[in-house]
């Protein structure tokens, strides 16, 4: 089997987002960025199935900037084998980045496509779905464990009641949840021998689909804040204030 | 154009969430139908013919629909879509898993768990985690959204009599097959809509510990809710994860019991009206967000405030 994995650069996790004073975005520059965390989670599960030896070839993909690249290079460095780099210039749409996926899908035939269940900046949670819709694929969103058999999938999804298991045939589309793994560490070696390996780069306007926006963003500001709270002495201080105060027991 | 929203249930009832997301569909237009996908679900149908704000609802009645297939239900929502201006559903794991492969479809570029209503074609998006919003306008001939059903009131439930139509299925996809759902049943509220949580952290130490927790919810008749630390250290299910990747609650009282308040959990409480936390860590960045914040160890705290809660003559409940 062969699998295709999207890996997507956002802003650390960690990182204290800070809005732009001209509410055109959020502050990037001089920002620390990362791989999106569930996708770190999608290339360590590809990694375990080539290990498994149920997989034979694990590629990872990114649409970005020029510097999306590092995604990819660190995707090679946990076990991917080779990567390849769409290039765009501006922040584009989910429904953009599955129809660019769709292209490389249909130029290189996986088995299967992970990615995370969403990202961390837009928290669109849409591309998964919607490659699948395009493929006409099946898909299974937001897995925290996956089984797989000869051309079958069964994934158990974590969902609001607890969890639903569910069979999809392959070619299918998995959206990875935070739990599906423990994502490894790239060792130096493997980081040494990434370098190596081959990133195919691309133009996204090479590929023939409309990437224009279709969602206008009008101004992004910051959330209402909260007034500041008090410290309580005491557990029964706490109950009283909850009671009188707060009103809400 | 009116709004088509697509109902979450379980064919016998209909999950809270749909009224939430009635309200909000209802302020995009005031023509709004509700589509019941389902297996038997007449008393679904006819719940929702109830509720005033819905002016019809259309019943599409077979197997193929007793469990939420996305692939299935997509291909019978498609088949509506044309006489409708937006399709709407709850941003919670029903509608995040269906409505993108809608709106892939009708190559409509989605606009994902709204906060707020701005006009039929502008609404309020949380993103980076709550830590910046968004005013967006989509452009789309036809719209694609989902709401975050906790920012909108539930719509009222009676008074109203819509019509009924019934229609036909559309076909079942042959790649994906139900196999069972494992759902966690409690006597509690359901944590999406309790009107006061406590939830606990790594800081439990284990699930066991979880018991401390447990017992002030059933004085109080709270959820139960945690960090993703401690979903992920195994002390309690997934069904209880509140946070950026789990579930978004905005109760009247959150209480949280060693949680140190990391970026993705503050995410999914920080809108609620009165925070507690406690801490034994003075530092810990819950604090900054409480209304109250006790500094205490949580093995001496909770059984006083057990014993507090005990003393009062009434609790709300």
């Amino acid at each position: 089997m062969k699998i295709l994995v999207a890996v997507k650069r956002v802003i650390d996790y960690n990182v204290q987002i800070r809005v732009k004073e001209d509410g055109s975005g959020v502050v990037t520059d001089n920002v620390k960025m990362s791989t999106n965390p569930p996708d770190d989670n999608a290339i360590e599960e590809a990694v375990k199935i080539k290990e498994a030896g149920k997989a034979k070839e694990i590629v990872a993909i990114t649409i970005g900037e020029e510097k999306a690249q590092e995604t990819v290079r660190k995707a090679l460095a946990v076990g991917a084998d080779r990567g390849i780099h769409v290039k765009v210039d501006n922040v584009i749409e989910p429904l953009a980045v599955s129809k660019i996926l769709k292209k490389i899908v249909e130029k290189e035939n996986p088995d299967l496509v992970f990615m995370g269940k969403q990202a961390i900046d837009d928290d669109c949670n849409q591309t998964g779905q919607m490659l699948a819709a395009l493929l006409n694929w099946p898909q299974a969103t937001f897995a925290s464990k996956i089984e797989v058999r000869d051309n079958v999938l069964e994934v158990t999804r974590e969902i609001d009641e607890g969890l639903e298991t569910i069979e999809v045939n392959v070619p299918a589309i998995v959206t990875c949840d935070l739990r599906l793994n423990e994502p490894r560490y790239a060792s130096l070696p493997n980081i040494m021998k990434a370098k190596k390996k081959p990133i195919e780069q691309l133009n996204a306007s090479d590929l023939g689909v409309d990437i224009n926006p279709r969602i206008e963003q009008i101004k992004v500001e910051e959330p209402p804040k909260r007034k500041a709270g008090i410290k309580v002495a005491s557990v029964e201080e706490l109950v009283q204030k909850l009671k009188n105060e707060a009103k809400v027991i | 154009m009116s709004v088509l929203l697509i109902a979450e249930h379980n064919n016998k009832e209909v999950r809270p969430f749909t009224y939430n997301a009635i309200t909000a569909a209802s302020q995009i237009n005031e023509d709004l139908h509700v589509l019941v996908l389902g297996h038997q679900a007449d008393d679904v149908a006819k719940s929702l013919s109830e509720v005033p704000n819905v002016k019809k609802v259309i019943h599409v009645d077979n197997e193929i629909y007793e469990n939420y297939i996305a692939e299935n239900y997509t291909a019978a929502i498609i088949k509506h879509a044309e006489s409708y201006s937006h399709i709407v559903s709850s941003a919670n794991t029903f509608g995040k898993n269906l409505m993108p492969r809608i709106a892939a479809l009708l190559d409509t570029s989605q606009v994902s768990d709204i906060i707020k209503v701005i006009s039929e074609d502008t609404f309020l998006r949380p993103i980076y985690a709550g830590n910046a919003f968004a005013t967006v306008k989509s452009n789309d001939k036809k719209k694609c959204v989902t709401i975050r059903p906790t920012s909108f009131d539930p719509a009222d439930k009676s008074g109203g009599s819509a019509e009924i139509t019934k229609s036909d299925p559309a076909e079942a996809s042959s790649s994906t097959k139900f196999l069972k759902k494992e759902e966690v049943k409690s006597d509690r509220p359901e944590l999406g809509t309790a009107r006061i949580v406590i939830s606990g952290g790594r800081g439990m130490q284990n699930g066991e510990n979880f018991k401390l927790i447990s017992d002030i919810a059933d004085k109080l008749n709270a959820a139960i809710g945690a960090s993703r630390a401690a979903v992920d250290a195994g002390y309690i299910t997934n069904d209880h994860q509140v946070g950026q990747t789990g579930k978004v609650v905005v109760p009247d009282l959150y209480i949280a019991v060693g949680i140190s308040g990391a970026i993705q959990h503050l995410a999914g409480m920080k809108e609620s009206k009165v925070i507690v936390a406690i801490n034994k860590d003075g530092e810990a960045p819950i604090f900054s967000v409480a209304d109250y914040g006790l500094e205490a160890d949580l093995f001496e705290a909770l059984p006083q405030f057990l014993s507090e809660l005990n003393k009062l003559n009434t609790i709300q409940k």
